[in-house]
C-alpha cells in the first residue's frame, strides 16, 4: 500500500519538507520506509542508522514532531491515511537531510570527569554487590541516541544555554558515577551543579518521555542528583550529622588525594587560560623535540610539500566577481 | 569542492572503533604513540554495541573448576580443530585479565553473590563463562572503552591543553585505501562522510579493526558497516586472508516481521532455558546431536531440564550445541515442512521461566520483540531462523603480534577482521574477549614496530592521486548502475548460492555471476554531491564486498568437506585431511583473487595432551595421532 | 568528523512549523491548568470563609483548618488559640504556608505548573516561547531546592492530620470517619512517596548492601514514588472532598451517614 510521507531535505543553508508516496508493507518501521526511498527515489537521502534494532542509537529523528528512533517506530502506530512527517533533530546543527551534527554531546562527554578507580584495588579484586550496581546499571543502558538532549527545552529552545548545560544524558552519567560503589571521586555533586548546570533543569520530564531505553532519567538520576546537591549545600540536618561524625573531615581528606583525572570539574565548557608549551623538569623545552621526525606541529599540508607551490597546484579559486 | 586531501600525521592509525579498535588505540596511546581512531559511524556506535550475550573468560567465578585449559579445549572443539592453536591459547589465557581491566575503566558487570563478576552459560562452553550485563554486554564493553578513551583525552587535556593531543577520534570517516611505501605501510586514505572531504593519514603503522562482511547477505544480523572493508584493504595492500569459506549463521534470528528479518535473538535465551520446537511442538534438537558431541549432551528432556539447576551431574541440553549445528538443524526442520508460519521454528521461553525473571534476565529481548514484532515473549514463543552473523575468516596474522602476513609490513589486524582464532566456527562470547585480547596485542605490537622502524615511510603523491580518482569516480560518471540494485544483486547471489548449504554447481555459478557484477560495479554512478551521500558511500563499499565475496565463494568451492561454518551438500562429512589445510586468499597484480593451500600449524605437545585421544581421533588423521 | 566541533556556527534545520506534533499535546497541560486553578480557587475561598469547618457532634475537623488556632475554633482547638481573630488570618495559619510550600516545591507539581502555567515547555518538543531561560539556577527558583524542609514540615503536619482522624474516632463510626481516614492515608502515601523522602530514606547511600534496613525502606518508598503524580492528584481530590463533606455537615445541608453510634 502506498502511504504519504513528508521528509525534510536540505542542509545548513536551508531546506524544506518534500512530499513522497512510498510503498509500505506490513510490519515495517519508519527506517524501512527511508531505506525504500533511498533505493527507489532518492539515492542520496542522508540518514544515519546501524543496527535496526534500537541498540546503537544512530537513527534518531523527529517523526510527526516527536523525537524518536526511526527503527523503533512501527508504521502500524499511524492510521492508514495519516501523513507521516520526518524531520532531523532540531536542537543540533543540520548537516544534510536527516543527519545532524551531534558533536555537542561528545564535547559534553569530555567535560564529565571519568571514572576514578579506587586506589590499591587490583584488577580482578573488584567486589561489588548486585544491589549496589543496579542503579548505575540502569544508566549504563543508555545507547547515546541523544533524543533526550534533543528534546530538552533548556537547549532546544535556548541555544545560548548550550555552553553551561550538559543535558540529561550527562546528568545520568554523573549520577551513574556518583552511585558507582567503587568510584573514588567525591566531587561529582559539585561538578553536576557547577560544571554541568543541573540547576537549569526544571524537571519537566521530557527527557524521560522520549528515552527509547525507558531510563527514568528524571526520577532516578536528575532528582536524586538535585537532592544530593542539597545534602552538600543546603541541608543543616545532614551538615549537623556530618559535624558530629566528623565525616566532613574524612571527605575533605579524600578529596585532596591526587588523581590522574584532570581538574575539569570546575571549568565549564573547557574555558582555559592560555598557557605555554609543556616544560621539562629543568624548566626548558623538551630536548626530545629536536630528535622527533618533525619539529613543532606537523604541517597541515604534509611533509613532502615545499612552498611556494607552483601555480598549477594552487587550489584556491578567487570567487567570481559577479 | 577540493580534491586535495587534508593531511594528518599520526604514529598509529587504528581503523575501526569497535571493541578491537578501541582497545588497540588505548594500548598504542599508553605506549606513548600519537594515535588516530577512525570509524565509519559515530563514536560508540560500532557493531560491538549489538553484542548481547557476553564475553567469555575463564575466571571461574561461577564454577571454580573452570580454567584457561577448559576454555582452550572448548574453543578448539567449537572451531573443529581448525583454529590457530596459538591464538586460541593466548585468548583463553589472557581473557580474564582483559575483562578485569574493564572494571578498572568503570564497567559494571552483573555480580555473583560474593560480589564477583557473574558468568552465564552459552552454547559450546562447558562451564558458565560469559561475563555479562543483562543482554547488553557489547554496549557495556564499547561504552567502557569509549569512556576510557575520553579519560585518556582528559589526561592529555590536563597536560597539554588539547583533548586531541595524543589520541583523536575521526568519526564518520571511511578509509578507502592503504598507502604503501614499498612494502611498508605509509598511511591511509579516506573521506569524511559528513562533508565529503578527502583525508590522508600519514602513519607508519595501521591497525585494522573493521569487523566483518555480513552485508553481502540479505538475511543478516550485521549493519551497513559490515562490508568487508578491512579484508579488502588488507588484500589490496598485499596481505592475505584465511578461512574465508567459514561464515557463521546464527541459528536464531528474527524471521518476522519482514523488515527486521535477520535481527538477532541472543543465545542467552537458550542459555537461560529457552527451547526450540517445531510446528508439531516437538523439541527436535535431540535428534540432531552429532557423534562428536554425543558424550557432552543430554539424551532426554528430563536430563536436559535438570542441567539448568545441577550442571555438574547432568549433561547439557542439545539446544546449547555450537551454532553451526543448531543452524543446520533448524534449516532441516524447515525444509522438512515442520517450520513456523513465517519460515522459522519456535523458540519458547514463556513456558520455562516466570515472566518477571524473563524480563530481568533478557530485558532487551523482551523490549525488542515487544517493539518490533508486537510479541510478548513472556506469553508466547518467538519465531526464529538462521541469519548470517559472523565471519570466521579474515586477515592472516601472526598470533602473538597481530601483524598481517603477506608482503606488507606495518599492518596489524584484530577483532572480527582477523582470521584463524575461531577456526571453522566461533563459540558465542568468544568474540568479545577476542577483541580485547588481540586488540591489546595489536596496539602493543604496532607501537613496538614503530620503535624499531629506522625511518618513517613516505606516502607517494601518485598513490594519493590514484586513490582520489577511484574515490570520486562514481560521482563523476554521468549515468551507470544504481548502487542499491547492485547490492541487492550481490546479496542475492551470496544468499542463494553461497548460503548455509552449498553445492559445487551453485558455487561455480556464483563465481560467474560475481564476475559479471564486478564489471557492473566498475560502472556504478550516483547523483548528488559529496556531502553525506549514502549512495556514494555504498558505491565505494561495493567493490570491497565484491572482492571479499569472491574469496568466500572461491574458498567454498575449493574445500570439499563440511566443517563448522561451511557445509557442502556434496561432501557432507568432515575430513581429517582437510583439517590440515588452510585456504589462503590473496590478490595478484591484476587484482584477481588467488587461492592457495597452506598447512594448519600443528599444536604444541603439551596442548595436544589436554585432549583425550579418543576425541582427537574424531578430527585428526592417523598420521598426526601417530606422530605423538 | 572528529568528536570536536569544527569552527564556524552551523545552522539548525530550517523547519518552519513551530511544532510538527499531530497529537493533542495541548490537552494534558490544559487539564492540569484547569484542575489546579479550580482547586486553588476552591481552597482559597474555603480558607477565608472562617465557618463550617467543624462538626461538633462527631469531632470532624476539616484539614483546611487543622490545627485550628483562633478563638473561632471552639471545641476544635486542640492546641490552644494563640492567633488573633482577623479575617485575613486563616485558622491554620501555622501550617498552611508550609503545606503550600510543600506542594509548590514538590517535584511533581513543579513539572505540572512549569508546563501548564509557565509553558516552559507546554509539552515535549513544543517550543517554550520564553526569551531567556535560566531554570532553577537563580533567585527565586533556586529556592525550589528547599523542598526537603517543606517535606520535614509536611511530615509533622501529617501527624496532626492523623491526630484529627483519631480524635474523630471518639464518637462511633460514620461516613465522615471513613472519609477522614482515607484522606489521611492518602496524605501519608503522598508524603512518603516524596522524592526527598526517597533520598533521605536511602537514596543518598552509596552502598545499599551495607544498610539492609534502609535499603528495604528505600525500595518501599521507591515503589510508592513511581505513583507520586497519581497520589498528588488523588490527595487534591480527597482534601477537597473531605473539606466539602464536613462543610456540608456543618452547614446542615446533609447529615452524616452513621454506621455505628
Ligand atoms: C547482533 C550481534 C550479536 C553479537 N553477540 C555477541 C556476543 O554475545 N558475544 C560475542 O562475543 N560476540 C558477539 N557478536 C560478535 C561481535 O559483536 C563482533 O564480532 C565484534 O563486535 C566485532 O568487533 P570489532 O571490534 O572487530 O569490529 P566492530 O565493532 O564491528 O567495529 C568495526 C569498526 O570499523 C569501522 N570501519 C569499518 N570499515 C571501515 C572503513 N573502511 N574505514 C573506517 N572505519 C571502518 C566501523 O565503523 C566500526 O567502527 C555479536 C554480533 C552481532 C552482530
Ligand atoms: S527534565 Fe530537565 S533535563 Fe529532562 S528534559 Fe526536562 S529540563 Fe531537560
Ligand atoms: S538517556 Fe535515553 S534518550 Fe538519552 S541518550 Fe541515553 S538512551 Fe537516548
Ligand atoms: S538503527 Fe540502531 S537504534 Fe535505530
Ligand atoms: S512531595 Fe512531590 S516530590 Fe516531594
Amino acid at each position: 500500500m502506498k502511504r504519504h510521507f513528508r521528509v525534510w531535505r536540505g542542509d545548513s543553508s536551508g531546506g524544506d519538507l518534500e512530499d513522497f508516496d512510498v510503498e509500505v508493507n506490513e510490519g515495517e518501521v519508519v527506517l524501512d520506509v527511508i531505506h525504500r526511498l533511498q533505493a527507489t527515489q532518492t539515492p542520496d537521502l542522508a540518514c544515519r542508522w546501524n543496527c535496526k534494532a534500537g541498540k546503537c542509537g544512530s537513527c534518531s529523528m523527529e517523526i510527526n514532531g516527536m523525537p524518536r528512533l526511526g527503527c523503533m517506530t512501527r508504521m502500524s502506530t499511524f492510521t492508514a491515511d495519516e501523513t507521516v512527517t520526518i524531520t532531523p533533530l532540531r536542537t543540533f546543527p543540520v548537516i544534510r537531510d536527516l543527519v545532524t551534527d551531534v558533536s555537542f554531546n561528545y564535547e559534553k562527554a569530555r567535560e564529565t570527569p571519568a571514572f576514578a578507580p579506587p586506589a590499591g584495588v587490583a584488577p580482578g579484586e573488584y567486589r561489588m554487590q548486585q544491589v549496589d550496581v543496579e542503579r548505575s546499571q540502569e544508566f549504563r543502558k543508555c545507547i547515546e541516541c541523544f533524543l533526550c538532549q534533543n528534546t530538552c527545552h533548556v537547549v532546544r529552545d535556548h541555544e545560548e544555554n548550550k555552553e553551561a548545560f550538559a543535558g540529561p544524558r550527562f546528568f545520568i552519567r554523573a549520577a551513574e558515577l556518583d552511585m558507582h560503589p567503587l568510584d573514588a571521586r567525591t566531587d561529582r555533586k559539585q561538578h553536576a551543579q557547577q560544571g554541568q548546570g543541573l540547576g537549569f533543569c526544571n524537571i519537566t520530564k521530557c527527557c524521560t518521555e522520549v528515552c527509547p531505553e525507558h531510563i527514568k532519567i528524571t526520577d532516578n538520576a536528575i532528582i536524586p542528583m538535585k537532592e544530593r546537591v542539597v545534602d552538600r549545600r543546603y541541608d543543616p540536618l545532614v551538615r549537623l550529622g556530618r559535624k558530629i561524625f566528623r565525616r566532613d573531615q574524612l571527605e575533605a581528606a579524600g578529596e585532596s588525594v591526587p588523581r590522574a583525572t584532570p581538574a575539569t570539574a570546575e571549568t565549564p565548557s573547557g574555558r582555559r587560560l592560555p598557557e605555554s608549551p609543556a616544560l621539562g623538569p629543568d624548566g626548558r623545552l623538551d630536548i626530545a623535540e629536536l630528535s622527533a621526525p618533525i619539529q613543532g606541529g606537523p604541517s597541515p599540508f604534509g611533509e613532502d610539500i615545499t612552498f611556494p607551490l607552483p601555480p598549477e597546484r594552487v587550489t584556491y579559486h578567487h570567487p567570481d566577481p559577479s | 569542492m577540493t580534491t586535495t586531501p587534508t593531511r594528518h600525521l599520526y604514529d598509529v592509525v587504528v581503523i575501526g572503533a569497535g571493541g578491537a579498535g578501541l582497545r588497540a588505540a588505548i594500548e598504542a596511546r599508553l605506549a606513548g604513540k600519537k594515535t588516530a581512531i577512525i570509524s565509519k559511524s559515530l563514536f560508540g556506535k560500532a557493531h560491538t554495541v549489538m553484542a548481547e550475550g557476553g564475553a567469555a573468560a575463564a575466571m571461574g567465578n561461577a564454577n571454580s573448576r573452570d580454567n584457561w585449559m577448559v576454555h582452550f579445549r572448548d574453543t578448539m572443539r567449537g572451531g573443529k580443530f581448525l583454529n590457530n592453536f596459538r591464538m586460541a591459547e593466548l585468548h583463553a589465557k589472557e581473557a580474564p585479565e582483559r575483562i578485569w581491566e574493564l572494571e578498572t575503566y568503570g564497567a559494571l558487570f552483573d555480580r555473583t553473590k560474593d560480589g564477583k563478576i557473574s558468568q552465564r552459560n552459552f552454547g559450546g562452553h562447558e562451564y558458565p563463562r560469559l561475563a555479562h550485563v543483562g543482554d547488553r554486554t557489547g554496549l557495556e564493553l564499547i561504552r567502557t572503552l569509549q569512556q576510557k578513551i575520553v579519560s585518556l583525552q582528559q589526561e592529555d587535556f590536563a597536560a597539554t591543553g588539547s583533548y586531541d593531543a595524543r589520541i583523536r577520534v575521526f568519526q564518520e570517516t571511511t578509509i578507502t585505501e592503504l598507502m604503501l611505501d614499498g612494502d611498508r605501510v605509509a598511511g591511509a586514505f579516506g573521506y569524511d562522510r559528513e562533508s565529503g572531504d578527502l583525508l590522508l593519514f600519514e602513519a607508519p603503522a595501521v591497525v585494522l579493526a573493521t569487523g566483518g562482511v555480513g552485508r553481502s547477505y540479505k538475511v543478516t544480523s550485521n549493519s551497513w558497516e559490515y562490508t568487508g572493508d578491512g579484508h579488502a584493504l588488507a588484500l589490496r595492500a598485499g596481505a592475505t586472508l584465511i578461512n574465508m569459506e567459514f561464515l557463521q549463521f546464527h541459528p536464531t534470528g528474527m524471521v518476522w516481521p519482514p523488515s527486521v528479518k535477520g535481527i538477532l535473538v541472543t543465545e542467552s535465551v537458550r542459555g537461560d532455558g529457552g527451547v526450540l520446537r517445531n510446528s508439531e511442538g516437538k523439541r527436535f534438537m535431540f535428534e540432531y546431536v552429532p557423534d562428536v558431541f554425543r558424550k557432552q549432551y543430554a539424551e532426554t528432556e528430563e536430563e536436559a531440564d535438570r542441567w539448568y539447576t545441577d550442571p555438574d551431574d547432568n549433561r547439557r541440553p542439545p539446544e546449547l550445541l555450537p551454532r553451526d549445528e543448531v543452524a543446520r538443524a533448524i534449516n532441516s526442520e524447515v525444509k522438512a515442512g515442520r517450520g513456523s508460519p513465517a519460515g522459522g521454528v519456535f523458540l519458547d521461553i514463556s513456558t520455562r521461566l516466570p515472566a518477571e525473571q524473563i524480563i530481568r534476565r533478557l530485558p532487551s529481548m523482551h523490549h525488542q520483540f515487544k517493539e518490533l514484532a508486537d510479541v510478548d515473549i513472556t506469553k508466547e514463543p518467538m519465531e526464529v531462523g538462521p541469519t548470517c552473523h559472523y565471519v570466521m575468516g579474515g586477515v592472516e596474522v601472526d598470533p602473538d603480534s597481530g601483524a598481517a602476513f603477506g608482503s606488507v609490513q606495518g599492518l596489524f589486524a584484530a577483532g572480527e577482521v582477523s582470521g584463524g582464532m575461531h577456526g571453522s566456527n566461533r563459540l558465542g562470547g568468544n568474540s568479545l574477549s577476542d577483541l580485547l585480547v588481540f586488540g591489546k596485542r595489536a596496539g602493543e605490537h604496532a607501537a613496538a614496530y614503530l620503535d624499531a622502524l629506522p625511518s618513517r615511510p613516505k606516502v607517494s603523491r601518485v598513490d594519493v592521486a590514484a586513490a582520489t580518482e577511484v574515490a570520486l569516480a562514481p560521482l563523476a560518471r554521468a549515468d551507470g548502475e544504481n548502487p542499491y540494485t547492485l547490492q541487492q544483486d550481490l546479496q542475492a547471489v551470496m544468499g542463494d548460492l553461497v548460503g548455509i548449504i552449498r553445492r559445487e554447481g551453485e558455487l561455480s555459478d556464483a563465481l560467474k555471476r560475481l564476475h559479471e557484477i564486478r564489471l557492473r560495479v566498475a560502472t556504478v554512478a550516483v547523483g548528488g554531491g559529496r556531502r553525506y551521500n549514502p549512495g556514494w558511500h555504498l558505491a565505494l563499499d561495493l567493490r570491497n564486498m565484491l572482492v571479499v565475496s569472491e574469496c568466500t565463494a572461491k574458498a567454498a568451492l575449493e574445500r570439499e568437506e563440511s566443517r563448522g561454518g561451511h557445509t557442502r551438500e556434496d561432501f557432507p562429512k568432515m575430513s581429517p585431511q582437510w583439517r590440515r589445510v588452510n585456504l589462503v586468499c590473496s590478490l595478484d597484480e591484476g587484482g584477481q583473487v588467488h587461492l592457495e593451500r597452506k598447512p594448519v600449524p600443528a599444536m604444541r605437545p603439551e596442548l595436544f595432551d589436554l585432549f583425550e585421544r579418543s576425541e582427537l581421533a574424531k578430527y585428526l588423521t592417523d598420521e598426526e595421532l601417530g606422530e605423538e | 568528523m572528529t568528536t570536536a566541533t569544527r569552527p564556524g556556527v552551523r545552522a539548525r534545520a530550517a523547519i518552519t512549523a513551530r511544532t510538527l506534533r499531530t497529537d493533542r499535546w495541548w490537552l494534558a497541560p490544559l487539564i492540569t491548568f484547569l484542575g489546579l486553578t479550580a482547586w486553588v480557587t476552591y481552597a482559597t475561598v474555603r480558607v477565608f470563609m472562617h465557618k463550617w469547618f467543624y462538626v461538633e457532634a462527631y469531632h470532624y475537623l476539616t484539614p483546611f483548618y487543622s490545627p485550628c488556632l483562633t478563638d473561632r475554633c471552639g471545641d476544635a482547638a486542640e492546641f490552644g488559640t494563640p492567633l488573633p481573630n482577623f479575617w485575613l488570618i486563616p485558622e491554620a495559619s501555622l501550617t498552611l504556608p508550609f503545606l503550600l510550600l510543600f506542594r509548590l516545591t514538590c517535584y511533581y507539581y513543579r513539572k505540572a505548573y512549569y508546563r501548564a502555567f509557565w509553558l516552559s515547555p507546554p509539552a515535549c518538543a513544543v517550543p517554550d516561547r520564553h526569551e531567556k531561560y535560566s531554570g532553577e539556577t537563580r533567585f527565586p527558583l533556586v529556592f525550589q531546592n528547599a523542598h526537603r524542609y517543606a517535606f520535614y514540615a509536611a511530615a509533622i503536619i501529617s501527624v496532626i492530620n492523623t491526630w484529627d482522624a483519631i480524635r474523630a474516632q471518639a464518637t462511633g463510626l460514620g461516613l465522615g470517619n471513613v472519609i477522614l481516614w482515607v484522606n489521611v492515608i492518602m496524605l501519608w502515601a503522598y508524603t512518603l512517596s516524596c522524592h526527598s523522602c526517597r533520598h533521605i530514606a536511602g537514596g543518598r547511600l552509596k552502598h545499599f548492601s551495607k544498610h539492609p534496613v534502609r535499603y528495604r525502606f528505600w525500595t518501599f518508598v521507591s515503589k510508592l514514588n513511581t505513583r507520586h503524580m497519581l497520589l498528588a492528584w488523588v490527595t487534591l481530590g480527597t482534601l477537597a472532598l473531605t473539606d466539602f463533606y464536613i462543610m456540608a455537615l456543618s452547614a446542615d445541608w446533609i447529615s452524616d451517614l452513621r454506621l455505628i453510634g
